[in-house]
């Protein structure tokens, strides 16, 4: 697919030297996308401001109670079971991106420097799964790491194992797994991108002056596509935080995450306060994450040099 | 292809294929299972029937299901692609400050949790005292389909040559006879596309969903919900395979045509296609 959202700079209007009356290119522009802006705002700002406040009110029964406390984000912080779970979801979106983008970068850079006349084929064989329900990736994961799932009983058939083995499904191990394979696609994409930007000239430099193919790789071709590793482990990053189906299906009691609390409290517990404090908590902390993690990347970068 | 093939390290191409194996192997699995003879999903075949297809259209929970997931999609993505022109247009026509800032903003839905996204829209339409519904879903959906709507039609706008509609308008067209014969034809393959795109999302889209719907299941929480009957597993993958084969087909249509519009609005025809 394309990331086009910010490529060539708009064509000025010309037009309007004809049309004394026409209102300013920026009004013009400003409100073509004020109905998309304004929808943006009723649906997310708001509703995020909304939990914001939420999370400092308390719930009282039936009703809310509106008088200012920050208790829900002690329970949060300090609730072995809520910092539990913080933590494995970090762990967890922290390894999963990790892996998605060390798994992604050789393909990207495949597609990029070997594609040839079939980039945009291979592009479109890498997209095509990933359009499919989530859910129905995720259901096929357990169908073939349960107990009497595909991989059970294949290795049985070939006589590795004796009896089905437990170890496969129900474990974070399972989660990373799923989760992995399911943003594998939108890991690749940024890193493709910004492959695709890196001069070939510079390369071609690297080894006439006496760069081997490794150390070109490392010293031209990796530090210049660093940004598209940087946001591909964030794309990828942020939102497993958050996931809520892949734990609730292969995840088991030892997989659960932060977002089935945060299910449970506006559902059967039916505590929206707390759980709004759960969701701003684990948004802050993923961003701090994601903020150490750029940090780090951009080191790396710099020691590459 | 033998020049191709005579640079490309052994390694990175068998690693490439390994790749896709993963990425394809699990989603094959579904259809395989889907005509087995055997509840349980596991090797070797017990045998091969359609018997679990066969049942799908004797389920009424699974009709409304589809009439439900139908009408959430096509509004959904007539919805979301109406405010994605505008925006797009915006974005790749114009420029006035703010216009990043916007731009990220009406992304966002895309890189946020959707958990996150859907709980805080729950509360959000709580308060507001609308009754949750299939309508209440159709918003959400609109919310997480415009980032893809943006991305398909700025790949189609971009680049789009603003002489023709001058040309047109200079030979006396009105504003909407440019519009409709100058504009239009142009853009037309990428807005197609980005309904396509949107109904496919909407189709598969659980979460926002499960958590905006009152009574009404869409296709995927009906899914959700028959999960929980180990027996209902075949039933369930059968769906699932037909859900699949769906976003492939209407996916693969979008792909062409946004390629199309794309190679329609480069400046030569094709030269960079």
């Amino acid at each position: 697919m394309t990331v086009a959202a910010e490529g060539s700079p708009p064509l000025r209007m010309a037009g309007s030297r004809r049309r004394p009356l026409l209102q300013s290119e920026a009004i013009q522009g400003f409100a073509l996308i004020s109905p998309t802006f304004v929808y943006a705002l009723i649906l997310l700002v708001l509703p995020i401001l909304v939990v914001i406040a939420h999370s400092f009110w308390t719930q009282n029964y039936l009703t809310i109670d509106h008088t200012f406390t920050l208790e829900n984000y002690r329970i949060a912080l300090t609730e072995p079971i809520y910092r539990d779970l913080l933590w494995r979801s970090l762990y967890i979106s922290l390894t999963v991106s990790l892996l998605t983008v060390a798994l992604a970068y050789p393909i990207a850079y495949f597609i990029s420097f070997h594609g040839g006349r079939h980039k945009s084929l291979w592009l479109f064989l890498i997209t095509i799964p990933f359009w499919t329900s989530y859910l129905l990736r995720v259901m096929s994961w357990k169908v073939i790491l349960g107990y009497n799932g595909v991989l059970n009983s294949g290795l049985m058939g070939l006589g590795i194992i004796d009896e089905p083995s437990t170890a496969l499904l129900y474990n974070s191990t399972a989660v990373i797994i799923t989760l992995t394979h399911a943003w594998a696609t939108f890991a690749i994409l940024p890193i493709f991108v910004s492959v695709e930007k890196v001069d070939r000239t510079l390369v071609e430099a690297a080894t006439d002056l006496g760069d081997g193919p490794l150390r070109s790789f490392l010293r031209v071709t990796l530090p210049l596509s660093a940004p598209g590793v940087i946001s591909a482990a964030l794309i990828v990053m942020i939102p497993t935080v958050g996931d809520y189906v892949t734990p609730k299906l292969v995840g088991g009691k030892d997989g659960v995450m932060i977002a089935n609390a945060i299910q449970a409290q506006f559902g059967k517990a039916s505590n929206w306060p707390l759980g709004a404090a759960l969701s701003v908590t684990a948004m802050i902390i993923v961003s701090l994450m994601a903020g150490g993690t750029v940090l780090v990347f951009r080191a790396l970068q710099r020691l590459a040099r | 292809m033998t020049a191709i093939r005579r640079y490309l390290p052994g390694w990175l191409s068998s690693y490439a294929v390994l790749y896709l194996l993963f990425l394809y192997l699990p989603v094959v699995f579904l259809p395989i299972f889907s005509v087995n003879t055997a509840a349980t999903p596991k090797f070797p075949l017990s045998g091969v029937t359609l018997h679990w297809y066969e049942d799908l259209p004797r389920t009424p929970a699974l009709i409304d299901a589809t009439w439900n997931s139908l009408i959430v999609g096509i509004s959904a993505s007539i919805l979301s692609t109406v405010l994605g022109i505008l925006a797009a247009r915006s974005i790749t026509r114009y420029r006035y400050p703010g216009r990043r800032a916007i731009n990220g903003l009406i992304m966002a839905p895309l890189v946020l949790p959707e958990v996150i996204v859907a709980i805080s829209m729950l509360l959000v339409m709580l308060q507001l005292g609308l009754s949750l519904s299939l309508f209440t879903v159709v918003l959400g959906h609109v919310l997480v389909c415009i980032p893809y709507s943006m991305t398909v039609l700025t790949s189609g706008f971009e680049g789009f040559d603003r002489s023709l509609e001058e040309a047109s308008a200079d030979l006396g067209e009105s504003a909407f006879g440019t519009f409709r014969r100058v504009t239009l034809p142009m853009v037309a393959p990428a807005i197609i596309s980005s309904l396509l795109v949107c109904f496919t999302i909407s189709l598969d889209e659980f979460i926002i969903a499960f958590f905006l719907t009152g009574t009404e299941a869409t296709l995927p929480i009906y899914i959700w919900g028959q999960l929980r009957f180990a027996a209902k597993l075949p039933g369930v993958l059968a769906l699932g395979t037909l859900l699949l084969f769906a976003s492939f087909l209407l996916m693969t249509i979008a792909e062409i045509l946004r390629r199309r519009a794309a190679r329609r609005t480069q400046n030569e025809g094709g030269l960079y296609a």
